[in-house]
């Protein structure tokens, strides 16, 4: 039996309501709130944390990992690779990456459902992650939020069994970025909603329910992809489904449209309501389409996490503070140091403790120590080491430091000292926490982060943030 | 075991004005300090037969003095201990003195910060590193920031509020004000009101604009001499005591090990000074200190750290003013870091220019009374893995 077998979310924080965006421009709110990554937050980071929770949730031995996004941070360079890195994933582990369109993240399911099902692999971590951009005043801007998806797809311990699926592709210019453009762009909508979306879903859900002889009332749960609210109604009554019972709610009103996770989002949602021998039918649209057939299984219980608890932790942004996030204002350039760009060798040779946060501990004393040592810090023996993984141990705030004299983008930088449980202490930024939050004695753990860009690289490293 | 104790005299001082001088350069602050030493010394640059310069980031190598002063083809070292490093180019120029190597030494620091554009100084991630590649990962703090984790820690260990914390430390801001408005070298020479220092903008909670030091514009420098040759140049030169450093393995922030609430460097570095110049009693027998009051709160930890006030007692004696012009024990009566600024590489430096004119009776209107031995503290890099330097010196040769 081959189907997910575990899964994890990452949803930032913050909250940008509507209301902002439609008040500053003196535009119509398209209601609700929108999930916003903040600046030390990209496709990449977003999709480590997803991972993690799908590690957290009991997966072991993965060998595959894929990376889906329309986002990617490097144009030349592939993400997978940063992402298993920081994961500590084996060196067999088969990292690919699944671009450019927007049902990349179903795309890649495919890919390793079929690699799962040869035999070559036996877990594979898909990763779906977005973080686009609106222009200022568009439809967009409000619509989208940022997020990312980690499905697990496996033959063992399987908890939604994946019974079939169905592809197929489709050429029509609806949504696009071209080279060198930070803002999606897209085609009039009456076209693109009526010839693209209707008629391609239509088609894809009736051939899928075709192929499989299923019909509409076997479905406990129908995920099915929409642009907009009103679009994704539409579809699914004209394909005879339930709105109030059986349709997944396509979260735009708390968390916006996040592109290539926007589905699995919405899948992993009826997954952490789902029963066993619950079926559900899955279909992503962009492109053309894919739809699967899943049936729930027993072991649901096992890895099922309420997604309640997860939006639970909430800071509300201005519109401002998004513009500043997104670089989307000149900003006057802090009074201070320019920061110095890494070094890649440096990162090279430090990879281990700077991705995967390997700190080691001394087989003479057991003393944990970070940055990795030679010499103990302890009782001074010298290359008498073993490795010691830091990202996922808990710790609390020594003591920490309210900079407001800071090159960072926001002022004020907040940094802490960390003692994990266990030994072992870091100095490092402190994330998704507001000023106020913070103190002494405040439980914390890792989250992967990204540092900056200095000399066109990307500077990725762990923060520490409140337990959630 | 051989110490330095009596072996070297000071024998001239100088130092600039410090502050933001706009029209000066470093080569301009170089020449105005060792000069006014040569004059002070009765002797002539030709005389001097090695030297020292002190700089962070004011100049590379041992050029950046040769060049401005002409010096002629004799030995010259250039040092950097970040914050300390004015007391190790005095450190230099003793212990060449006391080798024998040479008789008469220059030691000159000098920084000129005000010329970066910057609000501050650097962060402290390049401390301990290389400058020529980094992973970029190491955490940057600013100084103020660096100590107020100090403070947070120190507040929270001894249940202390933080309301009350900040008054305890605008204290000490008000006391070296008042220092420093007697002192015409001083960068700042108003006076403040507890007040005023708690109202000013927070910087780094709890820390306020007005507990951190003044960023500055200066130089200060030395001639020193072996002890028996110091009465040729002058009646009143100024034996060296102790001369001490101790440099941590920042360990605290690799390990669990370090509270936060002191600097184990300034404790190491004061046992070594004490014990050098035969000092049981620091706090009877010093007569004047001057310390490294970066931030007001560093101050606070020095008083319990050289064992002058009981862990956890400063509090007592800033509220009984121990530590002012007036009280048992006078600390930095020059306005200190906070009110006299801080040119890092001049900074060592300028504490022993404080010292050695107070122990010669010329500090005016606010001299002590009757000095015999007094202590300066200079400490580089972080509280939590620092450079801790401290010169006692004296009046009196072989006195005790």
């Amino acid at each position: 039996m081959v189907g997910i077998t575990s899964y994890g979310i990452c949803i930032p924080p913050y909250r940008l309501a509507r209301d902002e965006i439609a008040q500053a421009w003196k535009i119509k709110s398209l209601g609700g709130e929108r999930a916003v990554a903040r600046y030390d937050e990209d496709s990449l980071t977003m999709a480590v944390g997803a991972a993690l929770g799908c590690l957290k949730n009991g997966l072991k031995q993965v060998d595959g990992l894929f990376f889906a996004s329309t986002t990617s941070p490097y144009k030349e360079k592939q993400t997978a690779a940063i992402i298993a890195a920081s994961l500590d994933l084996p060196r067999e582990t088969r990292t690919a990456d699944f671009t450019d369109s927007l049902r990349s993240g179903t795309i890649a399911l495919s890919s390793a459902i079929d690699a799962v099902k040869s035999g070559s692999s036996r877990n594979i971590i898909v990763a779906a992650s977005d973080c686009r951009m609106g222009a200022g005043r568009s439809q967009f801007e409000q619509l989208f939020g940022d997020g990312a998806v980690a499905l697990a797809i496996g033959d063992s311990d399987v908890i939604a069994d994946i019974e079939g699926n169905y592809s197929l592709f489709g050429e029509l210019l609806e949504a696009w970025r071209l080279e060198g453009s930070p803002f999606v762009q897209s085609w009039e909508e009456r076209f693109i909603v009526t010839e693209g979306y209707m008629k391609t879903m239509q088609t894809i859900l009736s051939g899928v329910m075709e192929k499989y002889r299923v019909t509409p009332k076997e479905f406990a749960k129908v995920v099915v992809y929409g642009p907009d609210v009103k679009s994704h109604a539409n579809l699914a009554k004209r394909l005879g489904f339930d709105l109030r019972t059986q349709v997944q709610d396509p979260l735009f009103e708390s968390l916006g449209n996040m592109g290539t996770a926007a589905l699995p989002m919405m899948l992993v949602a009826a997954l952490c309501e789902a029963r066993p021998n619950d079926r559900i039918l899955v279909a992503n649209y962009a492109d053309g389409g894919d739809a699967f057939i899943l049936k729930i299984t027993e072991n649901i219980g096992k890895v099922q996490e309420k997604m309640k608890k997860r939006l639970e932790k909430k800071i509300c942004i201005n519109y401002e503070r998004y513009l500043t996030w997104r670089d989307l204002v000149p900003l006057e350039e802090p009074k201070r140091p320019d920061i110095r760009p890494p070094s890649v060798s440096c990162l090279w040779r430090e990879r281990k403790s700077v991705l995967a946060l390997y700190g080691n501990r001394c087989r003479e004393c057991g003393t944990v120590q970070y940055p990795p040592q030679r010499v103990c810090a302890n009782c001074q023996t010298k290359d008498r080491f073993e490795d010691y993984k830091l990202s996922d141990k808990h710790g609390k705030i020594f003591t920490y430091a309210i900079d407001y004299l800071t090159s960072s983008k926001e002022a004020p930088a907040l940094i802490g000292v960390v003692d994990f449980e266990g030994g072992g202490r870091i100095m490092c930024e402190i994330a998704e926490c507001e000023p106020s939050e913070i103190n002494i004695g405040m439980p914390v753990e890792m989250c992967f982060k990204k540092l900056g860009e200095g000399g066109g690289v990307l500077n990725y490293f762990w923060k520490a943030r409140p337990v959630s | 075991m051989n110490t330095i104790k009596d072996k070297v005299a000071i024998i001239g001082m100088g130092c600039t004005k410090f502050g933001e001088l706009w029209d000066k350069s470093v080569d301009d602050l170089i020449i105005d300090a060792t000069y006014e030493a040569c004059e002070d010394a009765g002797l002539g640059l030709k005389d001097v037969q090695a030297s020292w310069l002190g700089t962070v980031f004011s100049g590379h190598t041992a050029l950046s003095l040769s060049s401005p002063l002409k010096l002629q083809y004799i030995p010259v070292t250039r040092v950097e201990n970040m914050c300390a490093t004015g007391m190790e180019a005095l450190r230099g120029a003793v212990y060449a003195v006391a080798s024998g190597a040479c008789e008469i030494a220059l030691a000159v620091g000098v920084e000129k910060l005000k010329d970066t554009g910057w609000t501050g100084v650097q962060p402290t991630n390049v401390l301990g590193r290389s400058t020529m590649g980094t992973t970029g990962t190491e955490v940057s703090l600013s100084p103020p920031a660096m100590f107020s984790e100090l403070a947070l820690r120190y507040f929270d260990k001894y249940r202390i509020e933080p309301e009350e914390g900040r008054r305890l430390l605008a204290e000490i801001a008000v006391k070296n004000h008042r220092h420093g408005s007697m002192n015409p070298k001083a960068h700042f020479q108003n006076e403040l009101t507890v007040e005023q220092v708690l109202k000013a903008p927070i910087v780094a909670w709890p820390l306020g604009v007005l507990d951190c030091c003044g960023v500055s514009d200066g130089a200060s420098a030395a001639i020193v001499t072996r002890a028996e040759l110091a009465r040729n140049f002058r009646e009143d030169p100024i034996y060296i005591k102790s001369l001490a450093i101790s440099v941590g393995p920042r360990l605290d922030l690799i390990t669990q090990g370090y509270d936060f609430a002191h600097v184990e460097e300034n404790v190491r570095a004061s046992r070594m000074a004490y014990s050098e110049a035969a000092i049981k009693d620091p706090l009877k027998e010093l007569s004047v200190a001057e310390v490294h009051d970066c931030f007001t709160i560093h101050e606070m930890v020095i008083y319990e750290d050289l064992g002058w006030s009981g862990r956890g007692r400063a509090k007592e004696d800033i509220e009984a003013g121990t530590f002012t012009l007036k009280g048992e024990l006078p600390v930095n009566t020059d306005g200190g870091l906070k009110c006299f600024g801080h040119p890092l590489g001049a900074s060592g430096l300028r504490m022993q220019y404080e010292i050695y004119k107070q122990l010669q009776g010329k500090t005016g209107s606010r001299q002590v009374k009757n000095p015999r031995l007094g202590l300066a503290h200079n400490l580089g890099g972080a509280v939590w893995g620092g450079i801790a330097c401290i010169a006692i010196t004296g009046n009196e040769k072989d006195w005790r």
